[in-house]
């Protein structure tokens, strides 16, 4: 790892060291559904990738999704559900994510999704969407490719306009 | 920036300035607060038992900030920070802000940016701050470099471990909690440790509390309330010492060519000090 020191000044009492920073990832399970093999395979997938991985647990409420991403300051919020609500579920998320100013946040889905769903899901801000079967290897160029969108300063939250979406 | 609106009260902008302080900038503040270190076995109930401590100091109206620490992968890098799972609390409400934190690569079961984000989360009026450890013996010293509290949790089942690892820990813990207490060895866990302890000179209260089931939670929390000001024993100072000790080193500007001098030669070890401590 190289480190570049940038020593910044401000309020007389920080100092800036830059170094590269692991993105952080929500990984929630919204909805009644008590199933999170998915969920916790897909969180050890991204972690074996390098990156910090937060597991919320189940049945956790929109709400409650969106006071973690924004606690542990989130760049990526995956969420998964099983039990058929996400067309309620994922949305909402999204526009609470939005009412809290984490726009910048990139909202991706998982679990059993009809492919007549996803066009709704991906209106509402969402960027991919994962049926079950996904290898971790698309998982992972997903996150690569938001990595370097992200780099590149490009706004792909789910509350920034873009018209990019994986697998589009 | 995020900073001024951190201390005003965003959360929103402290969660962005914490993640500044993780990936390096110091913060330093006058601010007084009370740090306490969760520390014991992997699998003990730390998370359950502090998810119920901050609630139990919610329920009073103190804030609190829980920052709790998981292993980074040595091979990849990345971490799964699962403590959430069982910290039920920690997203519904508003007096309780809790962050996951991974080791990175340092050695230590604390990493030494905690001392910052304490710093900035007292700036910030976040005064009562709990930090779970990694539950992993010899590192667990470095949490004495930033609690002022040091809680230990045991749990029954565990036979004599409180001997044979905790030697080094013990002399810096506050308070013992055996955890699990609604199982029916619990009690026979919490007489060993006693008996244990009282060879030694320090007069460390054992608590039984179920984390499950909520019973002794508030003994516990007034305990723990009751150590402020009373816990920075000299132990404690030798390891905050120690810890600001090594920090300074690693950040000294001349350390890169100080290193460059031994290894070409051109200097000795205690040169290479002596210029360092100038
Ligand atoms: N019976 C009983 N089980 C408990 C109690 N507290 C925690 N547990 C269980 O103990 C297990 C571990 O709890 P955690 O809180 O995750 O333990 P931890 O010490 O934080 O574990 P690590 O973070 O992995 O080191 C879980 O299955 C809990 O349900 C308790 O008071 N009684
Ligand atoms: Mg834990």
């Amino acid at each position: 790892m190289t480190y570049s020191r940038v020593a910044i000044h401000f309020n007389e009492r920080l100092c800036v060291w830059v170094m590269p920073k692991p993105l952080r990832i929500v990984i929630a399970k919204p909805g009644l559904d008590g199933h999170d093999r998915g969920a916790k395979v897909v969180a050890r997938c991204l972690r074996d990738a390098g990156h910090e991985v937060i597991y919320t647990g189940l049945r956790r409420t929109p709400e409650q999704i969106v006071r973690t991403v924004m606690d542990e300051d989130a760049d990526l919020l995956g969420l998964s559900s099983l039990s058929g609500a996400h067309g309620h579920l994922f949305p909402r998320t999204c526009q609470l994510l939005a009412e809290a100013d984490l726009t910048h946040v990139v909202v991706f889905g998982g679990g059993i999704i009809p492919e007549e769903d996803r066009q709704s899901l991906f209106d509402a801000g969402m960027r991919a969407i994962f049926g079950p079967g996904t290898t971790s290897e698309e998982i992972n160029s997903f996150v690569d490719e938001v990595s370097s969108r992200l780099q590149q300063e490009e706004s792909i939250g789910s509350g920034e306009e873009n018209d990019w979406r994986w697998g589009a | 920036m995020e900073l001024d609106e951190a201390i005003e009260g965003s959360r929103l902008a402290l969660s962005r300035a914490l993640t500044l302080v993780e990936n390096g900038l110091s913060f330093s503040t006058e601010e007084d607060g009370m740090v306490i270190g969760v520390t014991g076995a992997p699998g003990v109930g730390k998370s359950c038992l502090v998810d119920r401590i901050a609630t139990s100091l919610a329920k009073d109206g103190i804030k609190v900030a829980i920052l709790a620490v998981d292993p980074s992968s040595p091979v990849s890098g990345g971490a799964l920070l699962g403590d959430r799972i069982r910290m039920q609390s920690a997203d519904v409400d508003d007096l309780i802000y809790m962050r996951s934190l991974a080791t990175r690569g340092e050695s230590g079961a604390v990493p030494s940016v905690i001392g910052n984000m304490t710093n900035l989360l007292k700036e910030c009026g976040w005064k009562h701050i709990i930090v779970e450890t990694v539950g992993s013996g010899q590192a667990e010293f470095k949490i004495a470099a930033v609690a002022d509290t040091i809680l230990l949790v045991e749990a029954p089942g565990r036979g004599d471990s409180i001997q044979a690892e905790k030697a080094g820990i013990i002399e810096l813990v506050d308070l013992i909690a055996v955890n699990k207490s609604d199982l029916p060895q619990a009690e026979a866990a919490a007489s060993d440790i006693e008996q244990a302890l009282s060879a030694g000179s320090k007069d460390i209260p054992v608590m039984l509390v179920s984390a499950q089931t909520g019973d002794g939670v508030s003994e516990l929390v007034q305990k723990i309330l009751e150590t402020e000001g009373q816990s920075m024993t000299r132990p404690k100072w030798r390891e905050k010492l120690n810890s600001e000790w090594m920090r300074q080193l690693n950040s000294h500007p001349d350390l890169e060519s100080m290193l460059d001098g031994l290894e070409e030669g051109s200097l000795n070890l205690d040169e290479a000090i002596n210029n360092l401590r100038r």
